[in-house]
């Protein structure tokens, strides 16, 4: 959700639960501000927050004019100091996917992970248990990749490609109308497409190329990831992912109120297969 | 034909030029430029099937045409005057008529500008507002406004992509000037025919493609990009935006979308605003509720004795632990609360929370009735025991002399009479504030007991069926009470001391096979420090009965009732809950009011995570308490107060995936022994050797008495 209208955005998204205290508001509505200033990034979203079971991780990111361009991801535990976290590598993907369970809250707790390696000495090939240390702040980076390309989401119409390449954001859009607010198709992933370039000609024909260049969400697996709710009598359209419980997507439809946020665990709903 | 028709006409122009130039100009122009606009402006009312008609299809030039000769004949100043030099128009395309125009007016050059100005209708009447009041040095700056606002029309007039780079564009630019500069110098020097004649001819047949090409209706809007463009340059005019070119894009946009508006209004724009309404009319009703109650006294009374929960207070307090719904929410559930308590004799009431489900959510209240229970429950009971004895003896009568199936189903548990144990509360839960509460079923041992094996998300329909592995006895209503009890038994805490027991402890001890389950609030409550409270786990106490495998909160024997089969009972239990064989040991919990600081740990996980809300301002801080163990739960207390709330998916946690259950062993076939095997026919000579052997005992017998024989016979 937008760092400017941060009040409005929290006030629609509470419909889960997940709302912010009262001087965890007042401070990120001027942290960010100032991390706006500091960094300057053209836009500041509010992300959301990882439930550690000491402290929470808030989190922000900066984006510029470009909204296609990399995201630069702070974290902070106060709302107040912000630091800014290494961009997600594959190998810290690999690293950090044998690690579950909660997050700690500490950035600085290092995970101990056990692995049998193979060693070979001469003919001998015999294994070996190593420890590896994972840090928490790698698996912290990796997990918020990880949400972003999977559940984060906007709706169609609100980017626009511009005849030049980057992305912007649209001024002239100004909601979805009530009938496409309820269908997936009219929701985006907010990351380069994958799948577009995998459709046939026939299913591109009718594709506006200004605003269906990212991947909608009708195709994910699996399919009823995303449970999509009308609330306040049709006034709000909620999104919840169940593949990542905690991401809460809201727009209003006919205005430009819309946005996303997490709050949960950090942790990847595997189950989901049996639950629905 | 037209083009002959047009250089007929450019001449007779021409001639009227040279006849009545100054005074035709000053005193039409301001008419003309009246006239066209408000034909424009008829033209685009009248829709999409007048739009194409002006400027090229037959129909029109003989209207016009049919006016032309009253116009010449009404003489400069009757309003219809513009009309003849505007009828050359219908011959030559808008965007030339526009370029012409545009350019020798910065050129100031008079003469040209009046017979092009005159042609161009439409572009002409977009200028009116202006040009009617000012002079022609407004209209040079305009005519630099329409240069620029033109450039799309050499693009659009050839088939080229929309798309293009600005580079690209000023050069077209220079040349669609140098080809206007040259167009406008032949008309100029139209007293010599033959090179207007060679030039225009084929200029004007690609501009008449072009405007064709414009023309062109679209299938989808019933619109032409040649009125819709005319209508973007008047808005433009009108409006006189600083940025036009950065606006271009919403200009567009807004002339479309005043064609839109006249159509939709009919039927789609209602239908789609409907749910909105109706759920405003049915929260209205919550609102209205509270005024008419004020006016009764007794009612009033009653109600403040009526324990409604003060819901506001506690979102206050969860808002500052950064939990909840939002306030017009949260109110909303506070008046639907209300309903709820003063349409059922309801002794105590709180909102228990909200859970999330895929289609609607659910809002749970947690209500303890005063003394009238309905009635209904009772009866609900009898007829499902009703059904399954009734199945169970279908089964036994089923087969007469074949044995019968020695599987008994595991014996029935039977549920906690309302009051008790787990179903202590009675929950109403409403999708949205304002719809009507529907009562939830009692809880049954074997809805939790198969709860706790599944994971399945709420649909927000209650009689939505569960279809998971272990077949769950009910429908969605029936998991939902399960899981609000599995969650209320986990997660449900208050700071030491404030419940204590009714009876003594000593008393308790000896009957401690009924539990301690009752409580009642401490009336010496004096207060923990919050600090102590986030500091240490052990001030937190359950206080709802943990739910204990069997299923119920209180201990069932089931031996006692059926003590024949107690040992196919005591294998079941085996099985079911891994316990000794040869009795069925008493599934004891922890007690009521047991700190939580003695719940397990998940896996290395603490299962309660303590906070203060604020770290700036300790000394007004909540301590607030989240369950690591049903994620979404959460307690604050500030010392006198707390409360418990749930808001989430309604599932535990666990660390690792969860798993299905295992299926059931398979039953083991009988043990082949001595009454399963057969011994080998008997043989011929067996059979020789025993009738050989019987022969000689009747022999015998017969030889003996024959009537003893018979007696002895009967007495068998």
């Amino acid at each position: 959700m937008d760092a400017e209208s941060l009040l409005l955005s929290l006030e629609l998204a509470s419909g889960s639960g997940q709302g912010l205290s009262p001087d965890r508001r007042a401070s990120l509505l001027t942290s960010l501000m100032l991390v706006k200033r500091d960094y300057r990034y053209d836009r500041v979203l509010f992300w959301g927050r990882i439930l550690g079971l000491v402290a929470d991780y808030y989190i922000a990111q900066g984006l510029s004019e470009d909204q296609f361009a990399p995201r630069k991801t702070l974290y902070s535990l106060n709302c107040t100091e912000w630091s800014l976290l290494p961009p997600a590598t594959e190998e810290m993907m690999a690293q950090t996917s044998v690690v579950n369970g909660r997050f700690m809250g500490d950035p600085s707790h290092e995970y101990e992970h056990t692995e049998l390696q193979k060693m070979t000495e001469g003919d001998k090939v015999f294994e070996e248990e190593v420890v590896v240390q994972i840090k928490e702040e790698t698996r912290l980076v990796s997990v918020i990749d990880q949400i972003d390309k999977a559940v984060a989401i906007i709706p169609r119409g609100a980017l626009f490609k511009t005849p030049f390449g980057p992305i912007h954001v649209n001024r002239t859009f100004d909601g979805l109308s009530l009938s496409e607010a309820k269908k997936l198709s009219s929701y985006f992933h907010f990351k380069e497409a994958v799948e577009l370039k995998n459709k046939t000609l026939l299913e591109k024909a009718d594709l506006d190329p200004s605003l269906d260049f990212m991947d909608s969400l009708e195709h994910d697996i699996p399919k009823g990831s995303w449970s999509i709710q009308m609330e306040r009598g049709h006034a709000l359209v909620v999104l919840r992912s169940l593949l990542w419980p905690g991401l809460t997507f809201f727009h209003a439809p006919r205005t430009k109120n819309y946005g996303y946020i997490y709050v949960g665990t950090g942790e990847k709903n595997m189950d989901l297969p049996f639950m629905l | 034909m037209d083009d002959s028709m047009s250089q007929k006409q450019d001449k007779q122009n021409e001639e009227a030029e040279d006849a009545g130039l100054p005074l035709e100009e000053m005193t039409a122009s301001p008419s003309q430029r009246l006239e066209p606009e408000s034909l424009e402006t008829l033209e685009s009312e009248q829709g999409p099937d007048a739009g194409p008609q002006p400027g090229s299809s037959p129909p029109w030039s003989p209207q016009s045409r049919a006016s032309t000769p009253s116009d010449g004949l009404l003489g400069p100043g009757a309003s219809p005057q513009p009309l003849p030099p505007q009828e050359p128009s219908s011959s030559p395309p808008l965007a030339l008529a526009r370029q012409d125009s545009a350019t020798p007016s910065q050129s100031d050059e008079i003469t040209s500008v009046k017979p092009e100005a005159g042609t161009s209708h439409s572009a002409h009447s977009e200028r009116t507002p202006d040009k009617g009041e000012s002079t022609h040095g407004t209209s040079q700056s305009e005519g630099k406004v329409f240069g620029q606002s033109q450039q799309p029309n050499p693009h659009l007039s050839g088939p080229r992509n929309a798309s293009y780079n600005n580079s690209r564009q000023k050069a077209l630019r220079f040349d669609i000037f140098q080809e206007e500069d040259s167009n406008s110098n032949c008309t100029l020097d139209q007293p010599e025919p033959g090179i207007s004649e060679a030039g225009p001819s084929m200029l004007e047949i690609a501009i008449q493609n072009a405007k064709a090409y414009l023309l062109k209706t679209s299938s989808k809007s019933g619109l032409n990009l040649y009125d819709h463009l005319s209508g973007m340059l008047t808005k433009i005019l009108d409006e006189r935006p600083e940025d036009a070119v950065d606006i271009i894009e919403n200009i567009s946009r807004d002339v479309k979308m005043t064609h839109f508006n006249k159509k939709l209004d009919t039927l789609q724009n209602e239908n789609e605003m409907l749910p909105i309404y109706e759920i405003a009319e049915k929260q209205k009703a919550l609102f209205l509720q509270g005024s008419l109650e004020g006016t009764d006294q007794e009612l009033e009374d009653e109600i403040a004795e009526n324990s409604l929960p003060n819901v506001m207070e506690s979102a206050f307090y969860f808002e500052q632990a950064g939990v909840g719904l939002s306030t017009d929410e949260t109110y909303r559930i506070f008046l639907a609360l209300k309903q709820l308590t003063d349409t059922h004799p309801i002794h105590r009431c709180r909102f228990w929370g909200k859970i999330l489900g895929l289609e609607m959510n659910y809002i749970v209240a947690e209500v303890e009735f005063r003394d009238g229970e309905d009635e209904e429950e009772v009866e609900e009971e009898d007829v499902a025991e009703e059904r399954d004895n009734g199945e169970s003896e279908a089964d036994e009568d089923e087969e007469d002399e074949i044995p019968k199936s020695f599987y008994k189903a595991p014996q029935a548990i039977p549920k906690e009479e309302s009051r008790t144990g787990a179903n202590k509360y009675v929950y109403f839960v409403c999708n949205e504030p304002g719809r009507p509460w529907v009562k939830l079923p009692l809880v049954t041992p074997a809805h939790i007991v198969i709860a706790r094996k599944i994971k399945k998300f709420f649909t927000g329909r209650l009689d939505a069926p569960i279809i998971s592995y272990p077949p769950f006895p009910g429908n969605e209503s029936n998991y939902l009470r399960a899981q609000i009890a599995r969650i209320s038994a986990g997660t449900h805490v208050s700071p030491l001391g404030f419940y204590q027991f009714v009876e003594e402890e000593g008393e308790e001890e000896e009957e401690a096979e009924g539990g301690r389950d009752s409580f009642e609030e401490n009336p010496d409550f004096e207060g923990i420090q919050v600090i102590d409270l986030v500091e240490s786990l052990s001030n937190w106490v359950h206080h709802v009965q943990h739910i204990l495998p069997q299923g119920r909160c209180n201990w069932f024997n089931p031996i006692q009732k059926s003590e024949e089969e107690e040992e196919e009972e005591d294998e079941e239990k085996e099985e079911e809950k891994g316990e000794e064989p040869d009795y069925i040991e008493q599934e004891v919990g922890p007690p009521l009011l047991t700190p939580i600081s003695e719940d397990t740990e998940i896996q290395n996980t603490p299962p309660w995570t303590t906070r203060l809300s604020s770290n700036l301002i300790p000394q007004y801080a909540i301590a607030v308490l989240r369950s690591n163990l049903w994620p979404g739960a959460y307690t604050f207390s500030n010392g006198k107060k707390f409360e418990n709330f749930y808001i989430g998916w309604g599932h535990k946690y666990s660390p690792d995936n969860y798993t299905p259950p295992a299926p059931p062993p398979v039953y083991q076939e009988y043990p082949s022994g001595p009454e399963i095997a057969e011994m080998d026919d008997p043989s011929v000579e067996e059979e020789q050797a025993f009738r050989a052997a019987q022969e000689a005992v009747l022999a015998a017998d017969r030889k003996e008495e024959t009537e003893e024989d018979e007696d002895e016979d009967d007495d068998d």
